[in-house]
């Protein structure tokens, strides 16, 4: 009987215990919030939000000092697009290969080949992009090496999996009749894979890019090692010159800033949680569409 | 068989090419990494007191293991609860299991720099526990929350209802269901879960440097700073006055991340033929 008893507070103890561990994400993400916005949007609303949002001079030293983060926007933008148009093209049609052309030997080996890809810490990226990439810009293209189109070939690495991964199962998800029927009707087998597969795979594809958006702009080390980090407003042209990130901007000088200039980097990093979040937002939104 | 057109031959070339570059692209950055550190590695490298001249990794191990070790402890636990009580307990479709699973996503949305910052506002200024052991647990634990709670939820659904019917045929509670039954069956799958979640934690770094701090010793309390393997590393190649031990530990770091993803995969192909 004494059994049965301690079994009776047991289960609905055991309960609550799981509910409130299953709070801890709500928990977690309600602090962030909090905190982030508490302390990051009064430092914006000081600064004023265009000319912290728009402003092109970051001098956090001066006195009065400059608090304007553009060139950082701008900068995240650049080696974005830069990742994105070195990663996809490359990332899908690997996809492509995966799904549909891959040799099932080689498809052992090639799977764990690309989840160690995605493995190699970000700090070994930057690593690997300091000591070979920066010396071979420097070499081919001339500058300093440390530029925003060294970034973005680095950051084009490292979003492969993430594409590559994303855009597999979104090709693997599309129902095998589809593809027979473009055989039967006469297609050949490329034919059917990128004119009738894909095309039907276009949202899950699309997630993929936008996972990998994602992780572009949120890559911190890495970029941060390779992209020189000048709080300069670049043009498109100077691809050759070095930029400095949101993520960098923190990164840099989170760890001496103090009073207004911490305050500012707490809002570069609500300003990139807001992008990061709406691109998320936007990536479950294709996720559910595809049912990838 | 008929000739191929020119365009499905390029289109054929192409995905093989592509895939190449891939495969290529690992082969440089994981065979540059680890040739060209191997051969700096020596015994002074693992000396226990770190100098100047010997810019030793050895409290930087000691640190990560702890960090590893604290977030485990943290993170495990909960993520394991809750992925429990999303399969076991909770009516599917229910408000509050849809807000858990939103702000799951939420975390795994989160950028590293975005956890180092917040880490460094609230465990190390609001909470007042500076850069120290426990600020960078918390941090890192919430990082990997996400991981721990997707993995363990993969596993808990393989596991057979027939196992949860026969168990409570049996007159067992759903408790004694989940603990002696459910749990015992999904084990090896949580386990490459726990696995995948050390890598990361090895690995990360922006998140670390701000909450752990980013000092070569090995932390003496739970509020002590210290450093991890991947800020060490950081740290090596930012100040690039030591290029041989730079090396060196990029090749240590990088083995150790291959052989924990390689356990997982392997624990993972286990789950797979039994």
């Amino acid at each position: 009987m004494g059994q049965r008893s301690l079994s009776h507070y047991m289960e609905p103890a055991a309960k609550i215990l799981f509910i409130l561990s299953a709070s801890a994400a709500i928990i977690a993400v309600g602090l962030i919030c909090v905190f982030l916005f508490m302390q990051g949007l009064p430092a914006i609303w000081n600064i004023g939000v265009f000319n912290f949002l728009l402003g092109t001079d970051w001098r956090p030293t001066w006195n009065p000092p400059l608090f304007g983060i553009l060139p950082m926007i701008v900068g995240s933008l650049y080696v974005t697009a830069g990742a994105i148009l070195f990663g996809v093209p490359i990332g899908i049609f690997a996809a492509a290969f995966m799904a549909k052309f891959c040799p099932a030997p080689l498809y052992k080996i090639l799977k764990p080949a690309i989840n160690l890809l995605a493995g190699i810490p970000s700090v070994v990226y930057g690593y690997f992009g300091m000591t070979v990439l920066v010396p071979f810009v420097r070499e081919i293209f001339g500058g300093t090496g440390n530029s925003i189109l060294t970034a973005s070939l680095l950051l084009g690495m490292m979003i492969l999996p993430t594409i590559i991964t994303i855009s597999e199962s979104a090709i693997r998800a599309i129902p095998s009749e589809i593809y027979e029927g473009a055989i039967a009707l006469g297609a050949s087998h490329e034919n059917a894979t990128f004119r009738v597969v894909l095309p039907a795979a276009k949202s899950g594809v699309m997630a993929s890019i936008i996972l990998g958006i994602g992780r572009a702009v949120g890559e911190t080390m890495a970029v941060r090692m390779v992209a020189g980090n000048q709080a300069v407003l670049r043009m498109p042209h100077e691809f050759l010159s070095g930029t400095r990130t949101l993520t960098a901007n923190i990164v840099l000088e989170l760890g001496y800033a103090y009073g207004d200039h911490r305050a500012s980097l707490i809002a570069t990093g609500v300003v990139l949680f807001v992008f990061v979040m709406l691109i998320n937002t936007l990536f479950s939104l294709l996720k559910k569409k595809d049912g990838v | 068989m008929q000739r191929r057109k020119p365009i499905d031959l390029f289109l054929f070339i192409l995905t093989w090419l592509c895939i190449g570059i891939t495969v290529a692209v690992l082969f440089l950055v994981v065979g540059y990494v680890i040739i060209n550190g191997v051969m700096y590695i020596r015994p002074s490298l693992f000396a226990v007191e770190f100098t100047p001249q010997n810019q030793s990794l050895f409290p930087a191990l000691v640190g990560t293991l702890m960090i590893v070790g604290l977030s485990l402890v943290l993170a495990v636990p909960l993520g394991v609860f809750s992925a429990i009580y999303l399969v076991e307990y909770a009516k599917r479709g229910s408000r509050f299991v849809k807000i858990v699973r939103l702000t799951t996503e939420t975390l795994a949305g989160i950028p590293s720099i975005v956890y180092g910052l917040f880490g460094f506002i609230f465990f190390g200024v609001f909470l007042g526990w500076g850069l120290s052991l426990l600020s960078g647990a918390f941090t890192v634990s919430i990082m990997i929350l996400p991981l721990i709670m997707r993995t363990t939820e993969e596993s808990l659904k393989s596991v057979p209802d027939t196992y949860r019917e026969g168990s409570f045929g049996l007159g067992a509670g759903r408790l004694r269901t989940v603990m002696r039954i459910i749990l015992p069956a999904a084990t090896p799958g949580i386990l490459a879960g726990v696995i995948l979640a050390v890598g990361r934690i090895i690995g990360e770094t922006a998140a670390i440097i701000f909450t752990l701090g980013n000092v070569a010793r090995v932390p003496n309390s739970l509020f002590d700073t210290g450093r991890t393997l991947s800020a060490h590393m950081y740290a090596l190649a930012n100040e690039g006055t030591h290029p041989g031990e730079a090396h060196a530990t990029a090749a240590v770091l990088l083995i150790v991340v291959i052989l924990i993803n390689a356990l997982s995969s392997w624990i993972a192909k286990f789950i797979k033929a039994s």
